[in-house]
């Protein structure tokens, strides 16, 4: 996407401010001319991580009754709170690109969109509200904090705000597990086991190989994405084997060592089939995860319309109130 | 002139701009948006949205379709008057440079 200096000319004027504005890392605004597929790209990226977001809500959302204590219960409504606030600025950033969210609900329904792989799996033990916090919402802030610089806007601004909030959701998971790890020894078990099922799917979260990932170079190069999915991947192994080594539980995999040369953890391959299984929709829980969304939609739709009733209706006795006086 | 993420008519709530004043002394500063059937509701919603760590001590919030904007298609134009006018910025003038509390 840099400007070749014999391209310039085939440009359209709005083309070329669009490609100055890329290039100087500055930031496309939404009444700012776009081409279609950046705009495209954008719409789908923001409204699958909404999505995600929303979904997001569920595998935490099964244990908030039965979370261990008081404020266990207390800490764990608050970041369920705030995934339904990061799904609120994301979709109004998706929004400022004219999709409204009607439209958007649809496409998740339908299976149009997708959300993250990862929340079709399901939480049988107390032990995953703690995996999900450190390896889950941990490669989550891998993810997001480069695309707080991404180059659309609103897109940035909704991440900004959503990383502020994160690092508070993968230190309440890392505290979990550490204190299962420093209880009975069925505690630290039920940590282990945990971590065991979550790892790998974690790992899978920053996407499929970079060889493999054809939407990836496009998107580094309209500066959407600042890293590759492997790079990120990497990054992420690096923090968390030193993370691990505190909790005193063992990654699940025997390749795992660091490698002095390149300066970086060496790790094994990654079970691709799963990844694209779920993505298919046979993973543990996607039809549950879909239906309870759509019902909750639905239940809802009778407190829209009363409020947008009332709200019509102060309208109308405000409107006649001015015209009378 | 169409606003940013107004989604006209066809959703059940209409859009809102929110803006925070993180503390006494500060403007209000544009939070983001959100849907929400009247004013009244756009400030609680507001509220559990913008500022669950006490990031505000005051909201206001407006109807994005009330929102006027300047035509970014004109945008040259219509932000040129400053251009060349360096005079109005103090650096402008460095005679002064070396005299004391000027």
């Amino acid at each position: 996407m840099t400007t070749v200096a014999e391209g310039v000319a085939d440009l359209t004027a709005e083309e070329a401010e669009f490609e100055r504005l890329i290039d100087a890392d500055s930031r496309v605004e939404p009444r700012d001319w776009m081409p279609d597929a950046y705009r495209k790209t954008l719409i789908r990226q923001i409204s699958q991580h909404a999505h995600s977001e929303i979904i997001g809500m569920q595998p935490e959302g099964n244990w908030i009754t039965r979370a261990p204590s008081l404020k266990r219960k207390a800490i764990l409504m608050a970041k369920v709170q705030d995934e339904a606030g990061h799904g609120l600025y994301l979709y109004s950033a998706a929004q400022t690109l004219g999709i409204d969210r009607d439209e958007m609900f649809e496409q998740l329904i339908t299976g149009k969109a997708k959300y993250s792989s990862i929340f079709n799996y399901t939480t049988p033990t107390w032990a995953d509200m703690g995996s999900i916090g450190w390896l889950v919402d941990g490669a989550a802030i891998c993810n997001q904090v480069p695309l707080c610089r991404a180059s659309y806007g609103p897109y940035g601004r909704a991440m900004t705000r959503i990383c502020k909030e994160e690092s508070f959701h993968q230190r309440q998971g890392f505290e979990i597990l550490l204190q299962l790890m420093r209880g009975t020894p069925e505690q630290q078990r039920m940590a282990q086991e945990s971590v065991n099922r979550w790892y790998a799917p974690a790992l899978m979260m920053f996407g499929p190989p970079d060889e493999d990932s054809p939407n990836s170079k496009q998107s580094m190069a309209w500066k959407i994405k600042r890293f590759s999915n492997d790079d990120l991947r990497q990054r992420f192994v690096d923090m968390l084997v030193p993370q691990a080594e505190v909790l005193g539980i063992t990654l699940p995999d025997p390749d795992l060592k660091w490698n002095e040369e390149r300066g970086h953890y060496d790790f094994g391959e990654l079970d691709w089939s799963e990844f694209y299984e779920v993505l298919a929709g046979r993973g543990q829980a996607n039809a549950v995860r879909v239906a309870k969304r759509k019902k909750a939609h639905e239940d809802g739709a009778w407190v829209r319309e009363a409020a947008r009733a009332y709200a019509d209706r102060e309208f109308a006795v405000r409107d006649g109130e001015r015209v009378a006086s | 002139m169409t606003t940013p993420g107004d989604s006209g008519a066809r959703e059940t709530w209409p859009l809102w701009e929110v803006f925070i004043r993180s503390s006494r002394g500060l403007s209000h500063v544009h939070a983001g948006s959100l849907h929400a059937p009247d004013e009244t509701m756009a400030v609680r919603n507001a509220r559990d949205l913008y500022t669950r760590r006490a990031e505000g001590v005051s909201i206001w919030v407006v109807r994005a379709s009330d929102i006027t904007t300047s035509d970014p298609d004109a945008r040259g134009e219509f932000f040129e008057s400053p251009q060349g006018k360096e005079f109005r910025h103090a650096t402008y003038y460095s005679e002064s440079e070396s005299v004391p509390h000027l």
